[in-house]
């Protein structure tokens, strides 16, 4: 039977799909301190560490430890910060400095394929690092409800709603001079400021519209509501909603820079 | 040309003329060179004073509160003022070797900014102690910001906080001195990876967030040997008006790691650029 049309993009995307998982399997170590062993070190610093002092002075925080409270928003920095890694200067990197996108732009390959397996491979890794996080979070005792389940769902949401639309914006940059400043403006703060390591309620009440603007702090909201089962459905709907949206908008903003870079 | 160069401020050579193994006055070119470059990256100097400043405020909006006072030498103090030396001590640490691993190595290995510099009158060891120069200019800068932003949030225990100044800059030199020696031993960019190994655990268990005593004693005394903790047990001691004899070794300590570390940078710098 001759392949479809439908067939013949789907395997053209997965070629994409292919390079970046052959490309990873030739430079994984180094990604693996920053991606699994880190969140560890935070765990152990911050859970355990000013866990003890928390636990002294304030009890439980929201009806957890300190320790469990942070252990599911590591789950969601990391994949955040996963997403971020994988979507600026590699990208700047394949349609700027080493031009492997251009290359594979000469090929059958259209720049949807190029852009869809891209983020089809980073959604692959999220997922991978979700389970393990996941197992992570499980070990400190952390896992209350069989809603954990969807922890690895959350983690490669979190990572696609920053890859996409920053895949996108790395495709019309000309340099990466703004990518640090990205990195100390927007994801420091987020990191420090999406109730990650304490509750919403400490902030004073006009900071708190600020923080529930950061996509991370939906992320964060969400890896808790699932490790601990608790919360409403509807609220959990709207973290996923603000996620989804990021996303679609990082991809339809992404297929139009790709095909713009790729094609000039 | 060389007299012109000798006409330099005199203080700032005090230290180049103390120290005649490794490097001259013409050394003080290599950081009007870097101040010249980074003129067109102000951005990035700017954006630098606002990174310690979010740890700082994230940590008074929350923890403080979760914390509640810890008692440092029978005195209870907020956990607030307890952290903020231990970050000041970190962005010092960072900045200073950011710059002196990543942009060394590049100018090293990379973009040979070096071998256009060694076409001129300065020899090797300027370049390794003008970049120790150029560290300490950043240091100054930036760990001022940083201390103003301490004070305003309420997070300095007292006045003498002014001290934690040059002891930040001093921690900057160690770490600037340990950097320029580390990225003569680097290879590519993926031992870079290597660096970020080191920084992240030196950050979070050299009694930045917690103190040390929660250790079991063995490991508290391996970590004393950490030159994060050593800064941070210094600052922190300026910051709450805690003096203590003991403030001279930690001091010591850094500036022991500091001339070790550009004896061997300066060595190694001599080894790859002029064999």
């Amino acid at each position: 039977m001759p392949p479809t049309n439908a067939d013949a993009s789907r395997s053209r995307w997965f070629r994409s799909w292919g390079y970046h998982a052959e490309f990873y399997a030739q430079t994984w170590r180094g990604s693996v301190a920053s991606s699994v062993l880190f969140p560890i070190l935070y765990l152990a610093a911050l859970g355990i560490g000013v866990g003890h002092l928390v636990s002294h002075h304030t009890g439980l925080v929201d009806g957890q430890t300190y320790l469990h409270y942070i252990a599911p928003s590591l789950l969601a920095t990391t994949t955040m910060q996963l997403g971020e890694g994988e979507s600026l200067w590699p990208v700047l990197a394949a349609v700027k400095w080493v031009r492997t996108y251009h290359a594979a732009a000469t090929t059958p390959l259209e720049p949807d394929d190029i852009l869809i397996g891209k983020l089809a491979w980073v959604a692959t890794r999220a997922f991978v690092t979700g389970v393990f996080y996941t197992i992570v979070i499980g070990c400190v005792g952390a896992l209350q409800s069989w809603w954990c389940l969807t922890l690895p769902f959350i983690g490669t949401l979190v990572t696609l709603a920053f890859s996409a639309p920053l895949v996108a914006y790395a495709a019309r940059s000309q340099s990466d001079a703004s990518f640090t400043t990205l990195y100390r403006f927007a994801f420091v703060p987020m990191f420090l400021f999406s109730a990650t390591f304490y509750p919403l309620s400490a902030y004073p009440g006009y900071l708190r519209p600020v923080v529930q603007f950061f996509p991370l702090y939906h992320g964060v909201a969400l890896a808790r509501a699932a490790a601990f089962g608790q919360g409403a459905v509807a609220a959990q709907l709207g973290h996923v909603a603000v996620l989804v949206a990021m996303a679609a908008v990082g991809i339809a903003w992404g297929r139009r820079t790709m095909r713009r870079r790729l094609t000039d | 040309m060389g007299t012109a160069h000798d006409a330099a401020p005199v203080d700032r050579l005090m230290l180049a003329r103390s120290l005649p193994m490794i490097g001259s006055r013409r050394s003080l070119r290599v950081l009007e060179r870097n101040a010249l470059v980074y003129r067109a990256q102000w951005v990035m100097l700017i954006s630098g004073f606002f990174e310690p400043l979010f740890y700082l405020l994230s940590i008074s909006i929350g923890l403080n509160k979760l914390v509640g006072p810890l008692p440092v030498h029978g005195v209870f103090i907020s956990y607030a003022r307890f952290v903020a030396p231990g970050m000041l001590a970190t962005s010092a640490m960072n900045g200073a070797m950011i710059d002196s691993i990543f942009n060394t190595f590049f100018k090293l290995k990379i973009s040979h900014v070096y071998d256009a510099i060694l076409a001129t009158p300065l020899d090797v060891t300027d370049i390794a102690l003008g970049e120790v120069w150029w560290a300490l200019a950043r240091a100054t800068l930036y760990s001022a910001s940083f201390i103003i932003c301490m004070a305003s949030l309420g997070d300095a225990g007292s006045a003498w906080v002014v001290l934690c100044w040059p002891g930040a800059i001093l921690t900057s030199l160690t770490f600037s001195c340990v950097g320029l020696a580390a990225c003569t031993y680097m290879r590519t960019w993926q031992d870079f990876d290597l660096v970020a190994l080191v920084q992240l655990p030196l950050f979070l268990f050299s009694g930045t967030f917690f103190p040390i005593t929660l250790y079991p004693q063995w490991l508290g005394a391996i970590v004393s040997f950490s030159p994060l903790y050593q800064s941070a047990a210094l600052l922190r001691g300026f910051s709450l008006g805690q003096f203590d004899w003991i403030m001279i070794m930690r001091a010591g300590y850094l500036l022991a790691i500091a001339l070790l570390c550009l004896y061997v940078a300066a060595r190694r710098f001599k080894r790859i650029l002029a064999p």
